[in-house]
């Protein structure tokens, strides 16, 4: 019996209140294309494989990644999503 | 007769740029500086330990996030732990932020810019290993480079930190856009410091400053206590 593979994306953001210059830069960077934005924040995506005997156990063993390694929780965010 | 030269380690990462000069100014310094390659567990009997500056792993997902989880890294926790000596620099500061030795976190400069000049900071502290040979309040020219030295702590652990006498440098002018102008900070008991400005450059005054002899020497003066503690 093989361990099914679950796929899962991690979207990992800069806090709220934490400065964000990339995303002040995109933001103007978009200003100067003629679009009206406000708020934009750069963050990230990781998309993984990984093997869990069901979706509850996959999504654990993800958010021990986060916790771990992906995110660092001074000033990061994320959430878990399993797509499958 | 001279007490023995300490041993002082300077971990080279993959991407480590400044582990040579600061093993030159340790070794000015009169300390038998020790090179420790990144892939050691054991540091060989050392009694301080510098991460140098540069870069390690690519510094990829976030400066220092990999090299944290490093074999040497590691061996500088035991080290920390065990009461010795651990200087972060830079890159190295990051990586001890990343592994909780440090408090804060180092993000990219406000200015998205890389910065590299001579700053002026002040010493909060005088009474740190690292700090002795400064006075308190006294003014120091050490140059930084680092497009990712913004220090950032939420506002009350930064409370926290300066009640606690945890914040040791700061720029004397806004310098990457760090919380409170901090340039280095140590932990709660004093032996481990890290600082984004880079001392090691700064020990001939051919290269307009010698300042950073004051930390580094503080250093090695602390390390030779120690292995005359210990011996």
């Amino acid at each position: 019996m093989t361990i099914p593979l679950f796929r899962a994306t991690v979207l990992v953001r800069p806090k709220a209140g934490i400065l964000d210059p990339q995303g002040a830069a995109v933001e103007s960077a978009l200003e100067h294309l003629g679009f009206s934005v406000s708020g934009a924040r750069v963050g990230k995506v990781v998309d993984l494989e990984v093997q869990g005997d069901d979706e509850a156990a996959a999504r654990a063993q993800v958010e021990k990644m986060c916790e771990q390694l992906l995110a660092n929780p001074l000033m990061e965010s994320y959430e878990v999503e399993i797509v499958g | 007769m001279a007490s023995p030269q300490p041993r002082i380690g300077v971990i080279t990462y993959p991407g480590s740029q400044d582990d040579r000069d600061a093993l030159w100014a340790l070794a000015a310094l009169d300390a038998e500086a020790v090179p420790v390659w990144h892939e050691e567990r054991e540091l060989p009997d050392l009694d301080a330990v510098v991460l140098p500056g540069g870069f390690s792993y690519g510094d990829h997902l976030r400066c220092g996030a990999i090299a944290r989880f490093s074999p040497a890294t590691a061996a500088a926790c035991e080290l920390a732990a065990d009461g010795g000596l651990v200087l972060g620099i830079c890159n190295g500061f990051q990586i001890l932020c990343e592994a909780g030795l440090l408090p804060g976190v180092l993000l990219r400069n406000e200015s998205l810019r890389f910065v590299c000049r001579d700053v002026r900071l002040t010493v909060e502290r005088d009474d740190l290993p690292f700090t002795a040979r400064c006075a308190q309040g006294q003014s120091l020219v050490i140059p930084v480079k680092h497009g990712d030295g913004r220090w950032f702590a939420p506002e009350d652990a930064y409370e926290e930190l300066a009640a606690n006498g945890q914040i040791v440098l700061r720029y004397d002018e806004p310098c990457n856009g760090s919380a409170h102008d901090v340039a280095g900070v140590c932990n709660e008991t004093g032996n481990v410091m890290g600082l984004m400005p880079h001392p090691e450059h700064a020990v001939d005054p051919l290269l307009g400053s010698d300042d950073g002899a004051l930390l580094l020497a503080s250093l090695v003066d602390a390390a030779r206590a120690r292995a005359a503690a210990l011996a």
